[in-house]
């Protein structure tokens, strides 16, 4: 489903991915953890087309498709969706006004006809149980003035509406009590199928326990430096990342480390 | 980010749809302004002696006056001998119903989107159209007259209604209040009439739809409200124009007065000829729009959408004189390529217990100058007065202004008055955000606007809230919630 | 029609007093704009709200020079020196001319450099004067302003090293005391002074005024000051001086990168008047504007702002605050001007007002004129009287009324004083408010 061979990104003239390959197939789960500032944000906005990252060197296909030649709309269009990390406020837009734009914006490019105001409203109360998503939120403008959590829950929320091929969740962990992270996960298990993909990351493990991996990555300094299953995972909980990065010190002599604010 | 820019401007700068013009004969009088052809004018429209003599006066008073400068615009002097100012659509004299109308006229507001076939209309909005000078048809006039209310042209209230045009015409704008207040006391032409008895809730959304055609005119239309005791009306008000490169001016003078407990909703969708792209053309609307809440918890609320006109002037107005009365102002105004726009409201307060409100969104591209302006005043009488202002600006690019020049007089110490504004400009985050949903540029842009405008948006009536959207160049297809 | 002809006099008996000076061009130049321009009056935007043309009625005696003043009481003097005087440089002006034999300059040369105008421009400091001087010229296009550069003649330039000994140390504080002398005379006083805040340089200036005698006096004062890139300048103005007419000018020009906390005050007076420009000329500039008016009687008091952003990524705050009582009225229009270049941006203004008397009136008029896209401004006003809510709490924990209405309006003042950072000015000027509260009462 998407091949990353070999992707260099770079903002404002630093470089933040630095050879990065992954393969991604239907029905895998994938995580990519690593430490802050090894460039996970970065991979997740690449992929999904943010102007800032320049690509220098490398190539991502999408169902064969050449993904860097997509605008990132068509990219969703495509079957990509990321879950932000930082969710955007849009004031005076509802929820239901934008999701609706947005599920009819992808069918209009798929040659299907907008849905009509009764089937969507169908498909939108029956998306809505998936993630106790609260009915008052779709009334209210655009993730202005929501918890970090009604956020989060938003983002899941727009994805089980949008249905999408290849499902990015960018740190969706980060600031979510327990109970709001099972809900999540919940979500998350539920749109999990063998036609779809899911690219977790995360600073910790402890969403892995949720919501399970097929495969587990590390993305120091730009590059994937150790791949493996969910045990990769529990290894790290245990020894944190100064063990990957020492090692990765060692075999990477030619790559200093660098302070990159920006993940 | 050029790219961006570029998709701003044109999601912008939709082409203006209303810019034909339609073929017909015109009666005009010759170019100028003078004694005699304000004698001529009246003449036409056969108005009795009073009317002729207001006019006049109004004139001498307007030779006396001098173009106000203060307003954030620029244009080059208008010479004001070089206008048509009066220019009538020929047809047959007095139309029985609107079947008898030329089917020219009839075949315009068609492709206006204004359907004068009473029958076909759902909504039950009653029309006056006035073309250049004159009113060419009201719609729905029986109807309203079986239940007291009267909805004419200006000309026929003249005629038939003199004791209501004698005691209200110049009551709340004086024919000597501005410069372009005294042209049109002098010049206009016709407008609509309105008078809502005491205890009737007119039960249609009365409307008057302004359209220019002739080359080298002036509209100069007047309209006057009245609401009677516990009456209320919901008025609409939309208006287009050929494209032309010549400048055409139009100035028009409202005048609403709203007694015991009566409440006026007046909209306006005002979609004039904005120029062309590098500022060539459009119209100059210099516009007196003004209330009186004369009566105890009387209330008179305003709406406007402002996109089109080469340039705008106009703040209208209310005065609370009635204790415990209600003034709204909801407000937006999009400029873009070289359209000005000075635009705002005045609160004068004077009755006690008199509540105000100021929503105004301002949105500005291409080359444009959006300026908000605004008196909010409490006098010393207006004990516990209440003002609540909010005024956001909205910039797509960089080679435009917003600005805000808000006036706040208070003279007695219970009053509260409040006053916000913002600006701010479409986040590239947002765009992304929109943009990573399936959205494109150009949908995304006009899904912020329209969230930008919304609690405007809400205070139209339905059908013009449609025609608003539109014209706030959204793409809104199926994404209303 | 108000007759300005004994000013023409006194002009052309200042200009042939010094023929080859310097400045004689610069007050020719002025004087010209001034008989152009004249007073303003009502209709005159930026003087709208403000009568000034009345102030003008009398024919005011100038002091053209320092030479002509008699003496003035140490006693009286010592009454209205700020607290810590002793420490600090104290410049006296007198019917608007420097007196320096009343003065006291306590730091060292290297420190900072007092000498009037005329030397200046005979000094290693001409270029810098000849550039700065009369930048707010620009901006306050009004004849009065005009009137004051006509009659520009030895006021002081001072230049602040940036020699400290240690890093975020302040030099010693500055006051200025103008002092208006009426006693035989009306007076009009026009102080035109100059400081250049050298490149990281640190400097804490206070302005303060009073008044000997009891006929007319009108100060048309201006201060210029040029901030340069990482220079830190503190500025306070305090006028609480029982009808004092006032025109007071504070223009900022910041050159650089660089702070500037500018907070005026005003607790007594006649009719006032306050420019305070902020003119943000470097990226990144970092400026803070604050002003309580605490006023009643008659006292008119109009503070005009100006915080022009010409350079990105500026930011700016801006608070004032005003308490009218009895018959008082105020005045506050405060101007966000965002240039095409200054993207990002970020300027805030805040004006809130208290009405306590069925007389006392406000009018306020924040304005933004935005040329730039990315940027954040926003402004707000509020106009209202004592929250009754509160009040009836205080009341019901069995404060009385008289008590608790002070206890609020200080409360409501502290925001301002909160932004007085020498803890020895703020100290003084709190008991200045509760004085005044409880005189009040």
């Amino acid at each position: 489903m998407l091949l990353i061979q070999d992707i260099h990104a770079e903002t404002d003239g630093k470089k933040i991915l630095k050879g990065v390959n992954l393969e991604i197939k239907a029905g895998e789960v994938h995580a990519i953890m690593g430490p802050n500032g090894s460039g996970k944000s970065t991979l997740a906005l690449v992929l999904a087309g943010r102007e800032e990252y320049e690509v220098t060197q490398g190539r991502i296909t999408f169902f064969g498709k050449n993904l860097l030649e997509l605008s990132p709309e068509d990219r969703a269009h495509e079957g990509m969706f990321l879950a932000f990390q930082y969710p955007v406020e849009i004031p005076g837009v509802s929820t239901t006004q934008f999701i609706k734009t947005a599920v009819n914006e992808n069918r209009k490019y798929h040659g299907e006809a907008p849905l009509d105001a009764v089937a969507f409203l169908k498909l939108m109360k029956e998306k809505m149980r998936l993630v106790d998503m609260d009915q008052s939120l779709l009334t209210r403008s655009m993730n202005e003035g929501f918890s970090g959590g009604e956020k989060k829950r938003n983002e899941i929320f727009q994805m089980a509406m949008l249905e999408p091929s290849l499902a990015i969740l960018d740190e969706t962990d980060s600031g979510l009590d327990i109970d709001a992270l099972r809900i999540v996960a919940k979500g998350v298990n539920t749109l999990r199928n063998e036609n779809r993909a899911i690219l977790l990351i995360t600073h910790y493990q402890r969403l892995l326990e949720y919501i399970v991996p097929d495969f587990v990555h590390v993305l120091y300094n730009g590059q994937i430096v150790r791949s493996g299953t969910k045990d990769l995972a529990l290894e790290l909980e245990e020894k944190g990342y100064d063990f990957i990065r020492e090692e990765s010190e060692s075999s990477v002599s030619a790559t200093q480390p660098e302070n990159i604010s920006k993940t | 980010m050029k790219d961006e820019l570029s998709t701003l401007q044109q999601t912008v700068l939709k082409d203006y749809k209303y810019g034909f013009v339609t073929d017909i004969e015109t009666d005009t009088v010759p170019k100028g302004l003078n004694e005699d052809v304000i004698r001529l004018i009246s003449a036409k429209k056969k108005e009795p002696d009073w009317m002729l003599e207001w006019r006049l006066k109004a004139y001498a008073g307007w030779l006396k006056m001098e173009e106000p400068k203060w307003p954030n615009v620029a244009y080059p002097p208008i010479d004001y001998q070089d206008i048509i100012y009066y220019a009538a659509p020929q047809q047959k004299p007095s139309l029985n119903s609107i079947d008898d109308l030329d089917p020219e006229l009839k075949r315009t507001f068609d492709k206006l989107g204004i359907s004068l076939e009473e029958q076909k209309r759902l909504s039950g909005v009653a029309v006056d159209v006035v073309m250049d000078s004159v009113s060419v048809a009201t719609s729905f006039k029986k109807q309203l007259e079986e239940i007291g209310i009267i909805f004419c042209s200006m000309g026929e209230a003249i005629q038939n209604h003199p004791e209501l045009v004698k005691k209200y015409l110049g009551s709340v704008v004086p024919m000597t209040d501005n410069y372009f207040a005294a042209l049109n006391s002098a010049v206009f032409t016709d407008g609509s009439f309105c008078y809502i008895p005491k205890g009737v809730r007119c039960p249609m959304e009365l409307s008057t739809y302004f359209r220019i055609n002739a080359e080298n005119t002036g509209q100069f239309e007047r309209t006057l409200i009245i609401a009677e005791d516990e009456s209320y009306v919901s008025y609409l008000e939309g208006c287009t124009a050929p494209m032309r490169d010549e400048n055409q001016l139009h100035a028009a003078v409202v005048e609403l007065v709203a007694l015991e407990k009566a409440e006026i909703k007046y909209s306006t969708v005002q979609n004039w000829y904005p120029g062309d792209k590098e500022g060539h053309g459009g119209i100059y609307n210099f516009v007196t729009k003004r209330g009186i809440c004369q009566g105890y918890r009387s209330k008179i609320s305003w709406t406007q959408v402002e996109t089109g006109s080469a340039i705008t002037w106009k703040y209208p107005s209310v005065i609370l004189k009635g204790d415990s009365s209600i003034g709204e102002f909801y407000s937006i105004a999009l400029t873009n390529n070289y359209q000005q726009a000075d635009t705002g409201t005045k609160m004068i307060h004077l009755g006690k217990n008199t509540k105000s409100r100021i929503v105004s969104k301002g949105i500005s591209a291409g080359f444009s100058n959006n300026s908000y302006r605004g008196l909010v005043r409490a006098s010393k009488w207006a004990t516990n007065a209440r003002n609540y202002s909010q005024c956001d600006s909205l910039l797509l690019g960089d080679r435009c202004g917003a600005h805000t020049f808000p006036y706040i007089e208070v003279k007695n110490n219970s009053s509260v008055v409040e006053h916000e504004a913002t600006t701010s400009k479409i986040g590239e985050d947002q765009l992304f955000y929109c943009k990573q949903r399936g959205i494109d540029s150009e949908t995304a842009v006009a899904l912020i606007v329209n969230g930008f405008a919304r609690e405007v948006m809400n205070q139209l009536p339905m059908e013009f809230a449609v025609e608003a959207q539109k014209l706030l160049a959204i793409n809104l297809e199926g994404s209303v919630g | 029609m108000i007759d300005l002809s004994y000013i023409q006099k006194r002009f052309d008996q200042l200009q042939a007093s010094h023929p080859n000076d310097e400045l004689a061009s610069l007050r020719t130049e002025a004087f010209n704009r001034f008989t152009r321009l004249g007073i303003p009056g009502l209709r005159h935007e930026e003087w709208k709200y403000t009568n000034v043309s009345n102030l003008f009625n009398n024919e005011y005696q100038q002091a053209l020079s320092a030479s002509a003043l008699s003496g003035i009481d140490q006693s009286f003097l010592d009454s209205i020196r700020l607290p810590g005087s002793t420490d600090a440089d104290e410049l006296f002006f007198v019917n608007g001319r420097f007196i320096s034999s009343l003065s006291s300059i306590r730091s060292s040369n290297d420190e900072l450099i007092v000498i009037s105008l005329p030397e200046a421009l005979k000094s290693d400091f001409a270029a810098i004067v000849k550039q700065h001087l009369g930048h707010s010229n620009r901006y306050l296009e009004d004849g009065i302003h005009a009137l004051n550069t006509s009659f520009i003649n030895d006021g002081v330039f001072i230049y602040v090293h940036p020699h400290l000994k240690q890093p975020g140390d302040l030099n010693r504080p500055l006051y200025f005391y103008h002092i208006s002398d009426v006693r035989d005379n009306h007076i009009l006083s026009q102080p035109r002074n100059l400081i250049f805040a050298a490149g990281g340089s640190r400097i804490q200036i206070t302005e303060t005024f009073a008044t000997i005698g009891t006929m007319d006096n009108l100060s048309n004062q201006v201060l210029e000051v040029v901030v340069n890139k990482d220079a830190y300048v503190e500025y306070y103005k305090i006028q609480n001086t029982v009808n004092a007419n006032q025109i007071s000018t504070t223009h900022f020009h910041q050159t650089g990168k660089s702070y500037v906390h500018a907070l005026s005050l005003t607790l007594n007076g006649g009719t006032i008047r306050n420019n305070t420009n902020l003119i943000l000329d470097g990226e990144g500039c970092d400026s803070h504007l604050y002003g309580l008016y605490l006023i009643n009687g008659r006292t008119h008091v109009d503070n005009h702002t100006l915080v022009d952003n010409r350079q990105p990524n500026c930011y700016s705050k801006e608070l004032y605050k005003g308490i009218m009582d009895e018959y008082a009225t105020g005045v506050f229009n405060g101007k966000i001007k965002v240039e095409r270049l200054a993207q990002k941006t970020n300027a805030y203004q805040s004006n809130k007002n208290i009405l306590l008397s069925d007389h006392a009136s406000i009018n306020t008029k924040p304005q933004l004129e935005i040329f730039a896209d990315d940027v954040k401004c926003s402004h707000g006003c509020t106009v209202g009287t004592l929250d009754e809510n509160a009040m009836f709490y205080l009341q019901a924990r069995g404060i009385p009324q008289q008590n608790a209405k002070a206890l609020l309006l200080k409360a409501f003042a502290m925001d301002i004083l909160v932004q007085i950072k020498p803890d020895r000015l703020r100290n003084y000027v709190e008991q200045l408010i509760s004085d005044r509260l409880l005189i009040n009462e």
